[in-house]
């Protein structure tokens, strides 16, 4: 058994900039609530979510990669102990060109059954979605996910 | 992805029950989203099509099973349309609490 979340979004943008926009450091904390991520982005290389003051809210590492298509994050929370009991979630992102646009495809599982953690996340999926079309789009990102 | 397209799958009830079953358990194939209704089998398909190009429901085969997710991004992507900065706290508040008080009754 488990649970299991997928989210789509379509973004006016080229699928490299799509995945620079995913992977790269600068980019990542434009849209992305202030946190930064860490990792090479290379198969069996480690994954680090880090809040703004160092902390490591997740942490895992890249079961696959395949610029620019396909990404692929095994990862657990480190900062809430209740969630760090569920192990580790597979977060994966597909991206897709369809037309002139780019479809990105999240697809977040974790083996539990109603698990705490895809509960958790599910509100922050959508905002940061949104928030990354409007940065890769050309618009402001949204006020509340953009590192000031 | 047009708003117009959002806007007019959710103008149709019968849409917004779909997703509704979709928000209380989320996956569902076809077959057991029509166990609960008394629509066709194609009545419900073509339903959930205009759901799917709205974007408001994304499709995940494992197999050869179709399970249907509810996709809540085009809906934050209207709500961050006209909900200000500092707005979200204050409507949290005001929608929990308008919940407790229809508890009540």
């Amino acid at each position: 058994m488990s649970s299991k979340y997928v989210y789509v979004t379509y973004i006016r943008t080229s699928p490299q900039k799509l995945w620079d926009a995913l992977t790269r450091p600068e980019f990542l904390k434009k849209y992305w609530f202030n946190m930064t991520q860490e990792s090479d982005w290379t198969p069996g290389s480690s994954w680090k979510m880090l809040f703004e003051d160092g902390r490591v809210a997740d942490a895992g590492e890249i079961l696959e990669s395949d610029p620019p298509r396909r990404l692929v994050i095994k990862w657990r929370n480190e900062f809430r102990p209740e969630l760090t009991a569920e192990g580790y979630s597979r977060c994966v992102y597909d991206l897709t060109p369809d037309g002139d646009v780019m479809r990105l495809t999240i697809t977040h599982t974790i083996d539990v059954d109603n698990a705490k953690l895809i509960e958790a996340v599910s509100g922050g999926w959508p905002r940061i979605l949104s928030s990354l079309k409007t940065f890769l789009e050309g618009g402001t990102p949204l006020p509340r996910t953009h590192q000031s | 992805m047009s708003m117009d397209r959002v806007f007019k799958a959710l103008a149709d009830p019968t849409r917004r029950r779909l997703l509704d079953r979709l928000h209380a358990r989320n996956g569902q194939t076809l077959g057991e989203l029509c166990g609960q209704t008394d629509m066709t089998r194609q009545a419900v398909a073509k339903h959930l099509a205009i759901l799917e190009e709205a974007n408001l429901i994304a499709i995940a085969w494992e197999g050869r099973e179709k399970h249907h997710f509810l996709n809540p991004v085009p809906i934050n992507d209207i709500a961050e349309r006209w909900i200000g900065k500092y707005e979200r706290p204050r409507l949290k508040a005001l929608s929990d609490l308008k919940k407790s008080l229809e508890r009540e009754e």
